[in-house]
């Protein structure tokens, strides 16, 4: 392992982020205000519990989440999409790296800039909602698995965007309406049977589900499940991005 | 230092960008690649540098075989391409130090002070990208190359878009590097200036190196004014094309010579510019590897 080219690569990506830092915070901060403000006040006020859990905190892992999964595919795409397109590529393909080494800089430096806005988020949930953590480490563990699968799957998108709408595409029509479904705002017990099984169908559902356990010790499916379909997901993304590099998909001709 | 072996590259919709390269490049020389446009010279240094998947044949870089051996092979070269790609946004120091540490290197801030003052950018060293011209834009992106401080240095066009002054600066950048010990190898439209910098030539067309050869030899021979082009397979008539430079065909058809006058030089002189221009021709669209290829040897044998 070349860890100066590596730690380069992610200290030049966090950097990156960092020129935007205060955007990168007022968006978390101000997307989890308003959600509390509009489903924890508004909708809270009319159901006041879930599982034994006070509505506004019953939503608080599901944002988390929600917020996770957007941020670890926007950043970890917009990552690798920049230099394709602007061509800056040329140095990282010359450099005496593996591909490997390529990922662990541009995904690590995605998935830190996540965890450091779900934190953030965290804290400012705090502000609303009274929570309790259960299983911290199970939780951090979550937490760490969930961005690291998702910022993958955002390296696979920005390899495969030939333009920025395309690096638009699979977040608005996959992942959000996906997060949206996956139990972030509701318990699936609170849905028809029928719906329940569809729903089960949606791999967010475990995540949100898991990282709930990891809160309140409550759960839709065993954390247990909800952990292997992590490491399932997490094995997927891996397997998708070794192929792309030994084809060299859309990075070299 | 660099020895090329059969070297093709076939590109994804069948286009044959190059045709069976053998070259070597000596240690400490420079080296210019001589080419109209398309003619596969930027295609060339992108194999040996790892931006392009060889289809054929192998690289070899100071021994290590570019593909299974990348690390050793890629450390040794820089590499500045000949679009002018950067982070608007980023400043000059931070992305060539960016460079040096992408290479492996630890931090240096000495050597990439020398590496800016020896290219005049030293006082640029905090300006974002976005706020240099052009020449500037280009002298960056040969700093990012030598922050690392390679062996082998490639050039693609180092001279597009930068005025008369300062080409000649950046040739005198190029002449110390090599005498520092760096080999270099520049890609150029101009026989002018192959001459005015290289040690040897190489003069690549529709993917086929056709000719390397020694530039001393060359201005030897040119001085000579007589100029033997030795043919692979014999002609009956000098082609329609070529009928202008007042060319004889000799040895049965094997080798065109061509007289030239060197008293008359108005703007070339020599005019070999313009010969070697209608050589290498249009560029055949349907040619392949083994039907068409070009009539003469590409040995340094061959003038
Ligand atoms: N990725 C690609 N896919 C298909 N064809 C390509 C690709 N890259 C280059 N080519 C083709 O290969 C040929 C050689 O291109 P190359 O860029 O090597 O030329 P060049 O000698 O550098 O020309 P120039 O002097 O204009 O820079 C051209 O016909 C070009 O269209
Ligand atoms: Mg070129």
């Amino acid at each position: 392992m070349n860890l100066e080219s590596v730690k380069t690569l992610y200290l030049a990506e966090m950097a990156r982020s960092l020129r935007t830092v205060l955007q990168s915070i007022v968006s978390p901060v101000l997307s989890t205000s308003l959600y509390f403000v509009v489903f924890g006040a508004a909708i809270g006020s009319r159901i006041s519990e879930v599982d034994g859990v006070s509505y506004g905190a019953f939503i608080v892992p599901g944002l988390i989440m929600l917020m996770l999964l957007t941020q670890s595919v926007s950043n970890a795409s917009f990552g690798i999409f920049f230099p394709r397109f602007s061509g800056t590529i040329y140095e990282v393909l010359s450099a005496p790296i593996s591909y490997w080494e390529v990922v662990v800089g541009y995904v690590g430096a995605a998935a830190s800039k996540s965890l450091i806005l779900g934190v953030i988020a965290l804290i400012t949930a705090r502000l609303f909602v009274p929570y309790s953590i259960e299983h911290p480490l199970m939780m951090v563990l979550f937490l760490l698995l969930t961005a690291v699968t998702f910022s993958l799957l955002g390296f696979i998108i920005g390899i495969w965007a030939e333009g920025f709408e395309r690096l638009q595409l699979v977040p608005l029509l996959v992942i959000t309406p996906l997060t949206f479904l996956g139990g972030t705002f509701y318990s699936i017990d609170m849905l028809p049977p029928f719906w329940q099984a569809v729903t089960l169908a949606n791999p967010v559902v475990y995540l949100v589900s898991g990282f709930r356990w990891s809160f309140y010790g409550i759960s839709d499916v065993s954390p247990l499940v909800s952990l292997a379909m992590i490491l399932l997901f997490l094995g997927a993304a891996i397997a998708l991005v070794a192929w792309i590099f030994r084809t060299g998909y859309r990075l070299k001709s | 230092m660099i020895r090329v072996e059969g070297l093709g590259k076939t590109f994804a919709g069948g286009f044959e960008a190059l045709c069976d390269i053998d070259l070597e490049i000596r240690r400490g020389e420079i080296f210019a690649l001589l080419g109209p446009n398309g003619a596969g010279k930027t295609t060339l240094i992108s194999v040996i540098c790892g931006l392009v998947n060889p289809s054929r044949g192998r690289v070899l870089v100071d021994g290590y075989d570019n593909v299974r051996q990348f690390r050793e092979a890629r450390a040794r070269i820089g590499l500045v391409p000949q679009e002018l790609t950067n982070d608007a946004f980023i400043k000059v120091w931070d992305s060539v130090r960016f460079s040096r540490g992408l290479f492996g290197k630890p931090p240096d801030p000495a050597h990439i002070e020398k590496v800016l003052r020896s290219l005049s950018l030293w006082e640029k060293r905090n300006n974002r990208m976005i706020t240099l011209s052009g020449g500037m834009k280009r002298r960056v992106l040969i700093a990012k190359a030598l922050a690392h401080e390679p062996e082998i240095l490639f050039l693609d066009e180092p001279t597009a878009g930068v005025d008369v002054a300062l080409r000649r600066d950046m040739w005198e950048v190029v002449r110390q590097l090599r005498n520092s010990g760096v080999t270099i190898i520049l890609t150029t439209h101009y026989i002018e200036e192959a001459e005015e910098m290289a040690d040897r030539i190489g003069v690549i067309r529709s993917g086929e190196l056709v000719l390397v050869e020694d530039k001393q030899a060359l201005m030897q021979k040119l001085g000579r004014k007589e100029l033997t082009i030795h043919l692979r397979d014999p002609l009956h008539a000098v082609p329609q094309r070529l009928s202008g430079h007042g060319l004889t065909l000799t040895e049965e058809g094997h080798a065109l010579v061509y007289t030239y006058d060197a008293e008359a030089g108005e703007d070339d002189g020599t005019g070999i510019a313009e010969l070697l221009a209608d050589l290498e021709g249009p560029a055949s669209p349907s040619r392949t590897c083994t039907l068409a290829r070009a009539p003469w040897r590409r040995s340094s044998s061959a003038w």
